[in-house]
């Protein structure tokens, strides 16, 4: 029992940075119709970023944690004005041949600088050591990451369910012409809501930094399984994104605990959801069919 | 208050609108009646600034909006009634009704949509793709009433509605009229046309083929339904 707990808990965990990462994806596809593939890419720069500020000018954690999300958010606007947004009238394939380049040149910078082997970057002093949980002790440093996720999901929750612009976000992610047509001046949102998503994705490197080994591939790696994530969640939907993310953090934890002695099974568990998830409702689990515009 | 002159809109290389030109003053409810793809709704959109290629001079009181994007023109006092009635799935009803700036003299306040229309009061908190076809036509109205628009673009607004509903709909354009507010309606009901509207229009082929008003249409009704095929 303690051991499925456990293995709950670290799945959650895991979770958490694909809920953030999914998150984004779906504000991004909600508004601009675009699929970020560079996601990944601001999640390293986000790890990165943390670590060179700590280690070449001393800048802590919880530092970081404010200061890369917010530049990373304003160079994703500084991103979408230059080129994203040209994207809107072009094939889609443009769509992936942009933003997979601008994938390739951030790790590239980040490698040609920094190298391929993997940096450390010591837990806060505050969150290091564990807490008892009861049943079992847990890293203090995941019960925050899993806290302050969830506290964070519910605030995104909160803006876009109770406010004004919540509303305006929503309206336009599901009919943005019609959005127009009353009034509403969409384009003035997409910028800002492009830099939300990337300043989530940046907030999730910096999380990570102290968990997962800081490398310019970090995002490569984790980007495939947030993609199969967004399209069991739905694409564009925003409650799917946060669901599935941590749903498929428990599958894959629940698969690695289990199932290790069938490597492949725990391995491809997630596009094996993704395959029946898309079978029974092609729109993933949240998702609807696109309404007319 | 709306004057179009020599409008023309293409869907690619298909054009659909022939030099239409017509002219609606403040205060009328007019008509645009015709057969399927004859232009109607093209002309709507036109107005609203949803439709991409077109020419022509669009004026709403006296100043050429023709170059305005579409949510320019809703905040200088045009109400969207889409064909498909525009519910949002993801937004409440109260959320459909307040999503649109006010932007007319007078905006009804939300106590006054809902006296008017009870049984959308009743699904407030609804999703406005659950209710049915009929409330979400009245959702529709209610909106852009709400808005205080001055000018109403409505794309045949009783369709698929019960006789019952579309007298609702037809006592709400006349209460709207009485309060000054123009209307330019789509409508194959010529019944229900010539119980609200003043003036008609009847498109054919993408040009204005007649204009006619209410004695005539009802004159000439049993000719007039034989050609929109009703």
């Amino acid at each position: 029992m303690t051991g499925f707990l456990q293995n709950t808990f670290n799945g959650l965990v895991s979770g958490a940075f694909y809920a953030l990462l999914a998150l984004g994806l779906a504000v991004i596809f909600g508004m601009l119709r675009v699929v970020n593939f560079a996601h990944g890419a601001f999640y390293m720069l986000g790890a990165f970023g943390a670590y060179v500020l700590l280690s070449e000018a001393g800048v802590p954690f919880w530092a970081a944690l404010v200061v890369m999300p917010v530049a990373l958010g304003l160079l994703g606007m500084a991103l979408e004005r230059a080129v994203i947004h040209r994207l809107t009238r072009l094939d889609p394939l443009y769509n992936f041949l942009l933003t997979f380049g601008l994938t390739l040149i951030l790790q590239d910078l980040v490698k040609n600088r920094y190298g391929v082997q993997s940096s450390p970057y010591a837990t806060p002093a505050e969150l290091s050591g564990s807490l008892d949980l009861g049943l079992f002790d847990f890293p203090t440093y995941r019960v925050f990451i899993l806290g302050f996720t969830v506290l964070l999901c519910v605030a995104v929750w909160w803006v876009l369910s109770r406010t004004r612009v919540g509303l305006v976000v929503r309206a336009a992610t599901e009919r943005p012409e019609l959005t127009r047509a009353f009034g509403i001046d969409v384009g003035r949102w997409v910028t800002p809501v492009f830099g939300f998503g990337i300043g989530l994705a940046g907030l999730a490197g910096v999380l990570a930094a102290p968990m997962r080994a800081v490398n310019p591939l970090m995002g490569a790696d984790l980007i495939i399984v947030v993609f199969a994530v967004v399209v069991i969640g739905g694409l564009g939907s925003i409650f799917g994104s946060v669901a599935a993310g941590f749903g498929i953090g428990l599958v894959q934890a629940w698969g690695e605990a289990y199932l290790s002695d069938f490597p492949i099974v725990s391995q491809t568990a997630v596009f094996v959801v993704m395959a029946v998830v898309l079978l029974w409702r092609p729109a993933g689990l949240f998702g609807r069919e696109e309404a007319p515009a | 208050m709306l004057r179009i002159d020599n409008l023309s809109a293409w869907y690619g290389q298909a054009r659909v609108l022939r030099e239409v030109s017509l002219d609606v003053s403040a205060g009328e409810v007019v008509t645009l009646v015709g057969r399927n793809g004859a232009g109607k709704s093209t002309l709507l959109r036109c107005v609203m600034g949803l439709h991409p290629g077109r020419s022509g001079v669009i004026a709403l009181d006296g100043r050429d909006v023709s170059r305005l994007p579409a949510h320019r023109r809703a905040r200088l006092g045009l109400g969207w009634v889409p064909d498909d009635r525009g519910s949002y799935a993801t937004l409440t009803v109260t959320e459909n009704l307040t999503l649109p700036p006010r932007v007319g003299p007078d905006p009804w306040p939300l106590e006054r949509v809902y006296e008017a229309f009870p049984a959308l009061y009743d699904r407030r908190a609804s999703a406005a793709t659950m209710l049915s076809g009929g409330e979400q036509q009245m959702l529709a109205l209610a909106r852009v009433l709400r808005m205080g628009a001055r000018l109403l673009l409505c794309d045949e607004p009783t369709e698929g509605l019960s006789p019952l509903l579309v007298r609702q709909v037809a006592d709400l354009l006349r209460q709207a009229k009485r309060h000054g507010v123009t209307v330019l309606l789509v409508e194959q009901n010529l019944h229900f046309a010539t119980g609200v509207a003043d003036r008609h229009y009847l498109l054919a082929e993408g040009r204005i083929a007649e204009a006619m008003d209410n004695s005539e249409v009802r004159s000439r009704e049993r000719e007039l339904l034989a050609y929109l095929g009703i």
